[in-house]
């Protein structure tokens, strides 16, 4: 069991082109811990993920991920998974390639890493859906299969993208409990961007507050939700 | 639950830098810069032995002849109507193909019908046009009969009609490979919302088709810009005379090297302006929300008037292309003898036409989706966001301009660049090859574009995540979503240089006679039952060719849904 | 899929390329000639044979679209040619080949030679010549012209297809044709002409073409071009118009490089090339007349073609001089 790292966003400040104002982000995300990311559409939640993950380069600032510097590092080569709200998968690949990817970026694997593959299917409760395509399964399922391909991964850090946005409650709360299960198992320092609260009060110890591209919020999911904060008050509909 | 599975691998320590691979755009520019290059070193040699001072005499000439500008204004005219309706017909007859008919029979094979202009001599379909609309032509007579007299083709009028049968197949073609990058969700959200007809067309169609609407219109014009044979032989007379024709006359019965390279490159400015001026900017439909997983499915009696105006379109399109095509395959189909298929010289040709053509598709191909893949790579580069870089604009662009260099000045040129190493009898065949596939690349690299772009829009932040890269992202990822498109390229561009003569005649080589050649040299000796034979030949094996890239790229399909 | 394609093509040009190369240890000779000259049912192959059987040697063929891409192959060569021998030109080319300075004189003995109005070209020999008429389908024509005047005057909605002077040999023989007729009238016989054309094609196949698909019942052609059909096709529906005032002559010349003066082989050709061997084998492959005596009589067919009663021709020393401005003046009266 790998030790979580702390992820820490120092001073950064990003902008897209075009004269765009800027996101500045200055947070720690304490390791070993389920952060929830929240705020209005528009907020920064993605662009927080995406600098996470490394799909964005701050223009200023520093990403550290477990005292290490990551800020100019490629997505792949960083500790981190992360599972968006759609295209996890390639869709013209069967479920068991694109977990298999998560192994090995040749998706050629032995038979130790095969059954390794097999075994997060059984976790994620899909076994004998391995061979289905993409198109073939339900949204739930497909977010399971980018799932089973994070546990293989085996990254410290998992973010996560509004991930389950496009699920049922009950679909929903499953996979919660999965995330909060696999944290808990692998001791994972757990990012879930989200615009529910109920989410956040299910598996998350720690908030982290956006509003106008920057943090307004943070710290324990109650003393945040429960805050006066007004922006925080303006998102939950209540005074 | 048991989570004590072994760390499959340990994250990197080492830092990677977010450098994009340089060595793609490398590839891309030198695959840019094949045909570009081409043209350069022929223009050189014409310079090389050109006597000195008489580029700066012809300059002078050139700019008080009344004749060449008289010449060169109708050349933009003929080309700039040409494309105008060949592109606007085009786009109905791909809407039509992509969504009635998406993956039917009838698509198929008119995918299939549609490659046949592009391969059989021009000489051989104009005389195929005659037959039908000509003075004793079937519908002109059939109207006749009627008490309609159909105007003389002869004219402007003649050469249009000639310039949409060869290119109207072709910018269908190439837009109907942008509409398949549609996302099926676009349609399902278009059924959803109710939108059809115009809007429907405005709001999900026209986004996705304008940028290839914009690059068939230029690369339609610049086909016709060289347009030599069709514009004098129906233009009626010498008021329909193109730049090919001073072209022909200053290189052919002058020698006047320095006035061909500059006429070629008069040729290239107005082309340039003309390009600049259609604006290639159009759209960057994204295809970045969708996963490109959901087909389009119609309910179909909701768009029983759509049903019923596409297959209009179709059938029209389908008419208008098959009669001509019909007149030479029943004029050859009764002319073909056991005879002529064994003689050694049709055998011979065939297969330096088969030879010639695989290697300059192969090319053509290769080069093409190295660089739709730069480019690709460009506009992931800026993350599908803002406007594409001048680099990523001109990359389809510049290698197109080949299209405008006439065929007679890259082989002279060539010609004269060889025969200073004594190379010009060994070398012909690569450069043959070579010129074909710079040829053909312009149109391939619009078949492979956008599929290679819309696959690296859906899946770009997904493969930098995993790490898959190089080889692994060409296996796993790009290949099978790029393989229909250049199965579909690799057919266009055989059927291109199958066609092709232009370079290969002007060579002069003994030993490298192609089909077209012979169906040419057959008419030029009276032998026109032969010709006629020879080009239902040629026909057919265009057909066959262009069914099996169909079925091959189909049969991946099928594979890839189940 | 695209490697083991791209071999196999690479390897099969690599076979062609060595096929060109697989020649070499008897003497060669090389004859630069057009297309059909060289086509596999042209001269060509029975010329190769029967001069190959009376030389020892080895004639390859190199060829070219039509004689004006002869004559700027070698301008490309730029005097460094492979060519022993150019066969193909006509008296159309002949000055400006002989001012290239790329030919050596023939010295051949010409005695032979039977080209109406005679030949005193010190450069070229003259294998084949031939008359432009007017060629027209007899089961639409019934009012045949007889004369260049009739022509010109007859009934416009009978269309002509003719060639470009600008492009094409015979479409430069029918502007000459009318301008040695009506030298300085020629602009106002063009317009006449004009009424009658139907379109202007940049070469002959692409006219002939049309003339034999019905689309137009005449076409500026050869005297000769019925015996074509007669001997090939037994048909005589296609037949040529006599015209009174008389017929242009085209001649076909080959002449010898001044690489090929220093080949032995060369001097045996030109010979060769007004011999009976070759003669023979022009009329019913190049389907042209025989410049020079044949060793049996000719086809009857030939016999019973028109017999122009005059042969038209202007000097090619004129026509070099003169062809840019002929040309302006024929493209002013086609676009009136």
């Amino acid at each position: 069991m790998t030790a979580a790292p702390a992820v820490v966003l120092e001073a950064v400040s990003f902008a897209f082109g075009g004269g765009a104002a800027p996101f500045t982000f200055d947070c720690r995300f304490e390791p070993g811990t389920i952060t929830a990311v929240m705020g209005a559409s528009g907020s920064g939640k993605s662009t927080l993920a995406a600098l996470i993950a490394g799909f964005e380069i701050p223009d200023s600032g520093r990403v550290l991920i477990g005292n290490t510097d990551f800020t100019g590092t490629a997505p792949a080569s960083r500790p981190v998974s992360m599972l968006f709200q759609e295209h996890n998968l390639f869709a013209h690949l069967d479920a068991f390639t694109n977990v298999a990817l998560g192994v090995s970026p040749t998706a050629r694997i032995d038979a130790a890493q095969r059954d390794a593959v097999i075994g997060a299917f059984d976790d994620v409760g899909l076994s004998g859906k391995e061979h289905r395509l993409p198109g073939a399964l339900s949204g739930g399922e497909r977010q399971r299969v980018a799932l089973a391909r994070a546990l293989v991964r085996d990254r410290p850090v998992l973010v996560l993208d509004e991930a389950f946005d496009g699920l049922g409650p009950a679909q929903r709360a499953d996979m919660l409990d999965q995330v909060a299960a696999l944290q808990q198992a692998r001791n994972l320092t757990v990012i879930m961007a989200t615009h529910e609260p109920a989410d956040a009060r299910r598996i998350a110890a720690r908030m982290v507050f956006l509003a106008d591209r920057s943090i307004a919020a943070s710290g324990t999911v109650n003393s945040v939700l429960a805050s006066d904060n007004p922006s925080v008050r303006a998102y939950l509909g209540s005074a | 639950m048991d989570r004590s599975v072994q760390p499959l691998t340990t994250w990197p320590q080492r830092h990677q830098g977010m450098r994009r691979p340089h060595a793609l755009v490398i590839a891309g520019t030198v695959a840019a810069g094949l045909p570009l290059l081409l043209a350069v070193f022929a223009i050189a040699g014409l310079l090389v032995q050109a006597p000195g001072g008489s580029l700066t005499e012809a300059l002078g000439a050139l700019s008080s002849d009344a004749y060449l500008w008289r010449v060169a204004r109708f050349t933009v005219l003929q080309a700039g109507l040409s494309a105008i309706i060949s592109v606007a017909l085009a786009v109905p007859v791909a809407l039509a193909l992509s969504g009635l008919l998406a993956d039917g029979v009838t698509r198929r094979w008119l995918l299939v019908l549609f490659a046949v202009p592009l391969a059989l001599p021009q000489i051989v379909t104009v005389i195929g046009i005659t037959a039908v609309w000509g003075e004793q032509g079937a519908i002109t007579q059939t109207a006749s009969a009627i008490g309609v007299d159909l105007p003389s083709i002869y004219g402007l009028t003649g050469i249009l009609m000639a310039h949409v049968f060869f290119n109207m197949p072709l910018a269908a073609r190439l837009i109907l490979g942008a509409l398949d990058t549609v996302p099926g969700e676009y349609h399902r959200l278009a059924d959803q919302l109710g939108l059809s007809g115009f809007s429907r067309f405005r709001i999900v169609t026209l986004p996705v088709i304008r940028r290839s609407a914009g690059e068939a219109l230029a690369l339609v014009f610049m086909l016709c810009v060289t347009s030599f044979a069709v514009v004098l032989t129906l233009g009626g007379g010498p008021r329909a005379t193109t730049l090919e024709v001073a072209l022909y006359q200053a290189l052919a019965f002058d020698f006047d090297l320095a006035r061909a390279v500059l006429l070629t490159f008069v040729q290239l400015g107005l082309t340039l302006m003309v390009v600049a001026a259609i604006g290639l900017s159009g759209g960057d439909a994204a295809a970045g929300d969708t996963t490109g997983l959901f087909r389009p499915v119609r309910a179909r009696r909701s768009h029983t008037s759509r049903l019923s105006f596409g297959s209009l379109v179709l059938v029209l399109a389908t008419l208008y292309v098959a009669a001509p095509i019909a007149a030479i395959v029943l004029k050859g189909i009764g002319s073909v003898s056991a005879d002529l298929v064994v003689r050694a010289d049709v055998r011979d040709a065939l297969a330096t036409s088969l030879a010639i053509a695989f290697a300059s598709a192969s090319l053509a191909v290769v080069a093409a989706t190295v660089l739709a893949m730069a480019a690709a790579e460009q506009a992931a580069g800026r993350q599908f966001r803002g406007k594409p870089g001048f680099a990523e604009q001109m990359a389809l662009l510049v290698p197109s301009l080949i299209l405008v260099v006439p065929a007679m000045v890259i082989a002279a040129g060539w010609f004269i660049g060889l025969r200073a190493f004594e190379m010009q009898a060994s070398a012909a065949p690569f450069i043959i090859v070579a010129v074909n596939a710079a040829m053909a690349m312009p149109f391939a690299a619009r078949l492979v574009a956008p599929t290679l772009r819309a696959s690296a829009e859906r899946t770009d932040r997904l493969v930098r995540s995993l790490g898959v890269s190089g080889w692994d992202r060409w296996r796993l990822v790009t290949w099978p979503a790029l393989r229909p498109s250049a199965l579909a390229a690799f057919a266009f561009a055989m059927a291109l240089s199958l066609g092709d003569l232009g370079v290969v005649a002007l060579f002069g080589s003994t030993d490298l006679v192609t089909l077209p050649l012979l169906i040419l040299r057959s008419m030029g000796s009276y032998r026109s039952s032969d010709a006629a034979a020879l080009s239902f030949l040629l026909a057919l094996l265009t057909m066959a060719l262009s069914f099996l890239a169909i079925r091959l790229a189909r049969h991946d399909r099928d594979g890839a849904a189940s | 899929m695209f490697r083991p394609t791209t071999l196999f093509a690479t390897s099969t040009i690599l076979g062609l390329v060595h096929v060109t190369l697989a020649f070499g240890q008897t003497p060669t000779l090389t004859v630069y000639t057009y297309e059909s000259f060289a086509a596999e049912w042209g001269p060509g192959p029975q010329v190769e044979k029967a001069f190959e059987t009376q030389c020892a040697c080895d004639l390859k063929f190199i060829a070219v679209a039509d004689g004006v891409a002869l004559l700027n192959r070698l301008r490309l060569e730029a005097g460094r040619t492979d060519a022993d021998i150019v066969l193909g030109l006509d008296t159309n080319l002949t000055t400006e080949a002989a001012a290239t300075g790329y030919f050596a004189p023939h010295e051949t003995e010409l005695s032979a030679l039977a080209i109406p109005g005679g030949w005193d070209d010190p450069t070229f020999v003259p294998f084949d010549f031939g008359f432009f008429a007017v060629v027209y389908d007899s089961e639409v024509v019934t009012d045949v012209p007889s004369s260049m005047e009739a022509f010109l005057a007859g009934d416009p909605s009978v269309k002509i297809a003719i060639q470009d002077p600008r492009t094409s040999t015979p479409g430069l023989g029918l502007m000459l044709w009318l301008k040695a007729l009506y030298g300085d009238e020629a602009p106002a016989a063009y317009e006449k002409l004009a009424q009658r054309v139907l379109t202007v094609t940049p070469g002959w196949s692409e006219a002939y073409g049309l003339f034999t698909n019905g689309e137009v019942p005449m076409v500026l052609s050869y005297t000769t071009s019925p015996a074509y059909h007669r001997i090939a096709e037994g048909s005589d529906r296609y037949k040529a118009a006599e015209f009174s005032e008389g017929h242009y002559m085209q001649v076909e010349v080959a002449g010898m490089t001044t690489k090929g003066a220093e080949n032995p082989l060369a001097r045996q050709f030109l010979d060769f090339v007004v011999s009976p061997a070759f003669q023979d084998i022009i009329p019913e492959t190049n389907w042209m007349l025989p410049s020079a005596a044949t060793s049996k009589p000719l086809n009857p067919v030939f016999g019973e073609l028109v017999q122009p009663k005059k042969a038209i021709a202007l000097a090619p020393a004129e026509i070099a001089a003169n062809r840019r401005e002929w040309i302006d003046e024929w493209i002013a009266a086609f676009s009136r």
